[in-house]
């Protein structure tokens, strides 16, 4: 009859989701998944609402990167009152680029130290009930108080750009609706002590080295975890550095080769598709130049480090040349180097910080512009987690009429599936007894690509009015109607 | 005596409220001297352990799964708070309760512009749980003791809420506390 291992709910990640492996006789893994199982409804119940309304209202879909969806809903605002990229004031784009970038460095060290450092520091096999933030605070209390105040530190930087570190209102149709005073400046830059940007850069500079130690001391696991090739996508400056604000469309192949160059997003539709599978609420994106089979493709810090040509800062320079040296420039298909780009990248948002804290513009007093009204308009960031498109539609009346909404976590979707299912094929199958650790391994590998799974349930999606219950033949067991 | 234990959950939430009970930030270290956590999703613990003292609930009900955690923890803890809009109220998901549910379903699968043209399905599979017709406040499935409003409650009042509880105060609801956006 063989067996179903499920384990619910998947933790450690951000919102709700569940793993379904199944095993035959012999204890032969046969099939494994990665479920989003809930949904919200946004892009239905958002159509009616003044378009104003959207950067405030669609954050609410995550409560980790609420930033991210402000920012790009307000993007896609700003194209349709005609002030698109290119046409906001210096202090709208820069403080935009603040808030985002504070973003960054809070949510890259919440899902570090957090959510993903317990499985290296405490030990992937070891007591799931100490295995968590707390056991951490247990284990080291100077590392964990500097994981606390660096979160801190990036939670005040959104504060004091959006008015609330939580579903704050900074960010409006073709600008912002404040500017950084001198006192909030100089408090980011001299302190009290130890929250200075100073201290942050130097935090995230010794989070990268911690992580190179441990991958020095656990080179098999960490080159060898979850190891697969795959497309990858992200936005890119014009010039080929990295950059989360703004840019155009690249893609590479597994081997480097450009899949996408240059592409303005504001054409979208014409280069992403989404296949739904039965059994997740979460779409399956593909480049549809390489079709629905091939053109799956990874996006987040892994992503985003293959795509980019430089780092346009001075240490996380250095640290990307180490680690494009670790594969010969080539780009990076291991899955727990993520964790290594990620830092890379909190460091790379420090340093963008302190560059944008000493930008006279920011004091600035021109905030908002408009253009000439257009009825459509597409707005892209690079949330932590990855890609996030915000596609929307508006009448004379100025009500949304139609969103469409890709979010981070989605285009993930099949690259998580595939780590699942290496770790159920190289841990699980055929193995005597499974151990909570090994269990937990299917959660690191998902950890490594952390997940938001709020804001992947934005589709409502179904109520689904029929639920069946196959046995392992596919014959229906039991079949429930209302 | 052993310390005091506390429990959290999200369900048709954002994350946000467990968001804003980490931004309580330095004094999470405190916190961890004096209480000791059983399921949450910030942790491994993935179904109750012993009795908890304070369960702290984010986001209504939207489906199957969401009632039976909320059932879960009403039975395990003594005193269950609703944190946050959504858990008092539904929230921002519940702006879906005035929609048919099939104009959701066309919309989502089916009318979305990037929607796979050849085959577009709606997902329908014994692992997702049921959806409920309309998302329901936490206290319309099961009594609640204490409400904490915001979107989200600041982590200073999930702070005065958590440690007037276990100190057993009544709470000090200063109107810099209750306010919000």
């Amino acid at each position: 009859m063989g067996r179903k291992i499920t384990i619910e709910p998947v933790t450690r990640v951000e919102g709700h989701g569940k793993v379904t492996i199944r095993l035959d006789d012999a204890g032969k893994v046969t099939q494994s998944r990665f479920h989003i199982v809930e949904f919200r409804g946004f892009e239905r119940f958002v159509q009616g609402r003044p378009y104003w309304e959207a950067p405030v209202l669609v954050q609410r879909l995550c409560g980790i990167c609420p930033v991210s969806h402000h920012l790009a809903a307000a993007k896609a605002m700003d194209v349709i009152v005609g002030a698109g990229p290119g046409k906001l004031t210096a202090t709208a784009e820069k403080m935009r680029r603040l808030m985002h970038y504070g973003q960054m460095l809070q949510s890259h060290a919440l899902h570090f130290f957090h959510l993903a450092s317990p499985d290296f520091l405490l030990g992937m096999d070891s007591d799931p009930a100490l295995r968590n933030v707390i056991g951490l605070i247990a284990l080291d209390k100077d590392l964990a108080t500097r994981a606390v105040l660096l979160r801190k530190f990036g939670q005040e930087i959104i504060q004091a750009t959006a008015g609330k570190k939580i579903h704050g209102t900074g960010a409006v149709p073709g600008g912002i609706n404040k500017n950084l005073s001198p006192e909030e400046r100089d408090r980011f830059l001299k302190g009290p002590e130890p929250l200075t940007i100073d201290r942050m850069i130097e935090w995230s500079a010794a989070a990268i080295a911690l992580f190179r130690d441990y991958h020095a001391k656990n080179k098999d696991l960490v080159d060898g975890f979850a190891h697969f090739p795959s497309n990858h996508l992200s936005l890119v400056r014009k010039d080929g550095a990295l950059d989360f604000y703004h840019g155009v469309l690249r893609a590479v192949d597994a081997e480097g080769r450009k899949v996408l160059n240059d592409v303005d997003y504001q054409d979208y539709i014409a280069h992403i598709g989404e296949e739904t599978r039965s059994w997740s609420y979460m779409k399956f994106p593909y480049l549809r130049a390489l079709g629905r089979a091939d053109g799956w493709y990874r996006v987040g810090p892994l992503a985003r480090l293959n795509t980019c040509d430089h780092i346009p800062s001075p240490l996380a320079q250095k640290e990307f040349e180490a680690y494009k040296a670790y594969t010969d420039g080539k780009p990076n298909n291991m899955s727990l180097h993520s964790h290594w780009a990620r830092l890379i990248e909190l460091l790379h948002s420090a340093e963008v910080i302190k560059e944008l804290l000493l930008d006279k513009d920011l004091q600035g007093t021109k905030l908002v512009k408009s253009g000439r009204r257009v009825p459509e308009g597409v707005g892209l960031v690079e949330a932590p987690r990855g890609t996030l498109f915000h596609h929307y539609r508006v009448d004379e009346n100025d009500q949304i009429t139609m969103a469409n909404l890709i979010v981070s976590t989605t285009h993930n979707n099949e690259p998580m599936n595939r780590a699942v299912n290496w770790v159920a094929m190289n841990v699980l199958s055929e193995k005597p007894e499974i151990t909570e650790g090994m269990l937990n391994r299917v959660e690191v590998a998902i950890r490594a690509y952390d997940p938001c799974l709020s804001c992947a349930t934005h589709a409502l999606g179904v109520m689904p009015l029929e639920v069946t219950l196959e046995g392992p033949d596919g014959r229906v067991l039991q079949r429930k109607v209302r | 005596m052993g310390k005091p234990v506390i429990a959290t959950a999200s369900l048709a939430g954002c994350f946000g409220c467990h968001m804003s009970l980490l931004d309580i930030d330095e004094r999470i270290l405190k916190l961890a001297e004096v209480v000791e956590f059983d399921k949450s999703p910030i942790d491994d613990i993935k179904t109750f352990t012993r009795p908890v003292d304070i369960g702290l609930i984010e986001g209504g009900c939207c489906n199957s799964e969401n009632v039976e955690v909320l059932r879960a923890f009403r039975k395990h803890c003594k005193v269950l708070v609703s944190v946050g809009e959504c858990a008092i109220m539904g929230g921002l998901p519940a702006l879906r309760n005035s929609i048919p549910l099939k104009e959701c379903l066309d919309e989502a699968y089916l009318n979305s512009p990037t929607a796979d043209p050849e085959d577009r399905i709606i997902p329908n599979d014994e692992d997702l749980p049921i959806i409920l017709d309309k998302v329901y406040p936490c206290h319309e499935v099961v009594p609640i003791d204490a409400f904490l409003p915001g979107c989200p409650p600041s982590a200073d009042l999930i702070w005065e809420a958590v440690t007037a509880l276990l100190e057993g105060r009544p709470l000090n609801l200063t109107y810099e506390l209750i306010k919000f956006d």
